[in-house]
């Protein structure tokens, strides 16, 4: 049988998110030249609130670009066909400026290593830095996080989902424990 | 999806699934670095065995801007002039460990014969008068990006039906997407059997561009004049060539599409060519984001069938 846990729910994932705004405002002494690129998918709505959580404490708003790392996976014969969705960064987002990458979970670093080369061929940013909502450890590149909403020491076995109500119509993140396999990890 | 031959077989799924891909490739157009590491490492062959420009430097751009390689095959300067048959250009190729093959071909079919003797995907780049599918579909994203969506509209395609691979390609896209088609153009060159296909058949210009929201225009072989197929280039400018004049049968916000390459002043005017209803360079621009689509589609992930 599976087991169930919840991680997160609607008030600690909002916390969260504000506290990583506030962090952002503080590292990099105000967001005026700071631009955020959202992860597709569930990196976007992140990024977004993130955003507003930005206008509320410096009263500025920022774009946020949409960027789809399908075309820079390292995997692509491995896997099935997957569509490439819709990227939209603008060379002035990038360029010159601090970019926080958002995601929703950091696992093996892939996704990121994946963003990194992508956003590096719209344009030179002065700095990326990375906020994620749950760090999950298990990385299997020299990335880490600058924000993290919450450290999960994880099994490989597990699994975390990230829900938002933006695409899954609820705030929430849990792990789903998948029993062991004798033999397997 | 392994190989892209026709749209006959292609449903309206399948051909949508492709334009929203290629419509997400169109940005990559719009960057300051038109290169994603995607096919890196994959090599592609363009086998043109009939002349192109548009559409060979088309695919070969959308490769390269994909990170694939490239290499141009052509009939004169091949073996195939030594009389190399095409069975042994394609184990050639297979030795040569080529991830793809585009092929041109004037023989209908050609494509779909290579397809069952290789092993990789197979891209059909226009073959006789069957089909050249990536036209089809360059053709459909233009008119979705032109009017927003595909279904619904009204569709004439104009001029010489009967030898046009991209209108066969385009009916068939077009049906599929939910458009009403209509074609018309000088009788020797309109094929009847459409009309079983609802596609509705007409020698009578004003009668097919009535309610007509977008219009493609056909090039026009010059030498089915000397086989007698139409009388004059001027009997067939004055009857069917789109000019200011017959623009003005279609709907007022009618679009106007021609695969290329263009005659002036024969099938269409230059005024109606370079007008702001025309949408020419921007198929030309999408035939770049579709082939990019379609080598993707093909190249890009693990077998999933």
């Amino acid at each position: 049988m599976k087991q169930v846990a919840l991680l997160m729910d609607e008030d600690a994932i909002r916390r969260a998110l504000m506290r990583i705004a506030h962090e952002i405002v503080e590292r990099n002494h105000g967001v005026h030249n700071v631009s955020l690129v959202g992860i597709r998918r569930r990196g976007v709505p992140l990024a977004e609130r993130i955003a507003a959580n930005l206008a509320l404490i410096e009263n500025e708003t920022l774009q946020v670009g949409i960027l789809d790392i399908g075309l820079y996976r390292d995997d692509l014969a491995h896997r099935p066909f997957a569509p490439v969705n819709q990227t939209s960064i603008k060379s002035a987002m990038i360029d010159k400026r601090v970019v926080v990458l958002v995601d929703d979970v950091l696992y093996t670093g892939r996704t990121v290593r994946a963003a990194l080369d992508a956003l590096s061929d719209f344009g030179r940013p002065k700095a990326i830095q990375l906020a994620v909502l749950i760090d999950r450890g298990h990385r299997e590149l020299p990335i880490r996080a600058d924000y993290v909403g919450k450290n999960v020491p994880t099994a490989r076995s597990e699994r975390i989902h990230v829900e938002v109500q933006e695409i899954d119509g609820i705030d929430r993140v849990y792990v789903e424990k998948v029993p062991v396999i004798e033999g397997e990890e | 999806m392994r190989d892209l031959l026709t749209l006959e077989s292609l449903s309206g799924q399948d051909i949508g699934d492709l334009l929203d891909l290629a419509q997400n490739m169109a940005e990559i157009l719009d960057r300051p670095i038109k290169k994603v590491p995607t096919l890196r490492g994959k090599s592609i062959v363009n086998l043109f065995f009939e002349p192109s420009t548009r559409t060979r430097n088309s695919f070969e751009l959308a490769a390269k801007y994909l990170s694939a390689d490239v290499i141009n095959v052509q009939k004169s300067g091949s073996s195939v002039e030594k009389g190399e048959t095409l069975w042994d250009t394609a184990r050639n190729l297979s030795q040569m460990a080529v991830d793809a093959v585009i092929i041109r071909h004037q023989v209908s079919g050609v494509p779909q014969q290579l397809a069952e003797i290789l092993d990789i995907p197979v891209i059909n780049a226009g073959d006789g008068s069957h089909e050249h599918p990536t036209q089809g579909l360059l053709d459909a994203l233009t008119l979705r990006q032109a009017k927003g969506h595909v279904a619904g509209l009204k569709v004439a395609i104009v001029g010489d039906v009967l030898h046009s691979r991209v209108a066969r390609s385009d009916i068939w896209a077009l049906l599929a997407l939910g458009a009403r088609v209509s074609i018309v153009g000088p009788p020797s060159l309109l094929p009847s059997t459409y009309e079983e296909l609802g596609v509705e058949v007409t020698t009578d210009l004003k009668e097919a561009l009535a309610d007509a929201d977008a219009i493609q225009v056909l090039r026009l072989q010059k030498e089915r004049q000397s086989t007698g197929e139409i009388p004059s280039l001027w009997e067939y400018r004055l009857r069917w060539g789109i000019t200011r004049k017959t623009l003005q049968y279609a709907k007022p916000d009618a679009v106007v599409l021609h695969p290329g390459p263009q005659n002036r002043g024969v099938e269409i005017d230059s005024d109606v060519l370079d007008s702001s209803r025309s949408y020419i360079l921007q198929q030309v621009r999408n035939g770049v984001a579709v082939r990019m689509a379609v080598l993707f589609r093909l190249l890009g992930g693990g077998h999933d069938e």
